[in-house]
């Protein structure tokens, strides 16, 4: 079994109003030396499959077609082979 | 002739757009279910406002995956005229039928207030009765509805007409304080470029009688039925 951890964040040329105000926030907490927050997903998926690849190939899939919407946000995946618990675990 | 209104899980103007469209219009109207694949020969459609499985993920991101969209979206292709409303415009969006996409809105605040919406294009199936420049008093009401585009696809909406109504002052005038929630251009509807599907964030339903303060939004429905001609005499 696969597990994958998708980011989306919202594309660089986008105005990210939620993390304005986060920033805003913590400029205003005196942490005047943070910036450019940018706020976005983070999603954690199993998947089944016979090989990385296949794996890496599905996760991609799902990150493009229905987890991110490309007109406003980028994503990134990356895929890692979980080894499966012991019985009973 | 009639016109279907699609029920999402979470759809909370359905009822309006029904009501509007049979006990205002005339005009025989019938609920499309999401899990349902048959438009039941409908002429029309419209996709209502709500929160369509509770926005999760995206606003109108699941929906569009639902059964009824994959008919809605060959009905769209083949010319069918698809009226999205608020949460139908994010749907319309998501499912690839209007270019760009809504974001939050500048002031990250949901906004439920009445707002003025310039008629830019009246030469729509959407908006044949109305004057060209009219001002109308249409209710907002959402969270989500900064309307976003590349700048090439945005070239392209105005230089074909496609934006439809913009955010507007009292006197017509397209400003930035007239604009709740930062779209480019006070964009509030578009067209695909055929022409049949229009999406738009006020909420015309919500403004067609005198008693609810104002029947601005009427001339839109009474616009498509007039284009299909079903109008009961």
């Amino acid at each position: 079994m696969y597990k994958a951890e998708v980011n989306v964040t919202l594309r660089p040329a986008i105005l990210d109003v939620q993390g304005k105000t986060v920033e805003h926030a913590l400029h205003s907490l005196g942490f005047n030396s943070v910036g450019h927050v940018r706020i976005g997903k983070h999603i954690t998926l199993e998947i089944e499959a016979a090989s990385l690849e296949e794996a890496q190939k599905i996760a991609r899939q799902v990150s493009e077609q229905v987890l991110s919407n490309p007109v406003m946000e980028d994503v990134a995946v990356t895929v890692h082979e979980v080894i499966a618990e012991e019985a009973g675990a | 002739m009639k016109i279907g209104v699609v029920v999402f899980p979470g759809s909370n103007c359905d009822h309006d757009a029904y009501y509007v469209l049979r006990h205002e219009l005339g005009v025989e109207a019938v609920f499309l279910f999401h899990k349902e694949h048959d438009l039941q020969g409908v002429d029309a459609i419209v996709l209502p406002g709500g929160f369509s499985y509770g926005d999760y993920l995206r606003c109108g991101a699941i929906a569009r995956f639902s059964p009824i969209m994959t008919e809605v979206i060959k009905f769209a292709q083949s010319g069918g005229p698809v009226l999205g409303i608020c949460n139908g415009f994010q749907i319309l969006c998501e499912a690839g039928l209007l270019p760009g996409a809504l974001l939050r809105n500048r002031g990250l605040r949901f906004i439920s207030k009445h707002v003025g919406i310039r008629v830019v294009n009246n030469r729509t199936i959407f908006t044949g009765d109305l004057e060209s420049g009219a001002v109308l008093r249409i209710p907002i009401a959402h969270g989500e509805g900064n309307y976003h585009a590349d700048p090439d696809v945005l070239a392209e909406l105005n230089a074909e007409g496609r934006v439809v109504f913009q955010y507007c002052d009292d006197h017509g005038n397209v400003t930035d304080e007239a604009n709740p929630n930062g779209s480019q251009f006070n964009i509030a509807g578009i067209v695909n470029a055929k022409g049949n599907v229009l999406g738009m964030m006020p909420h015309p339903e919500r403004a067609c009688s005198p008693l609810l303060g104002s029947s601005d939004g009427l001339g839109i429905f009474r616009s498509l039925a007039h284009s299909l001609e079903i109008v009961a005499a």
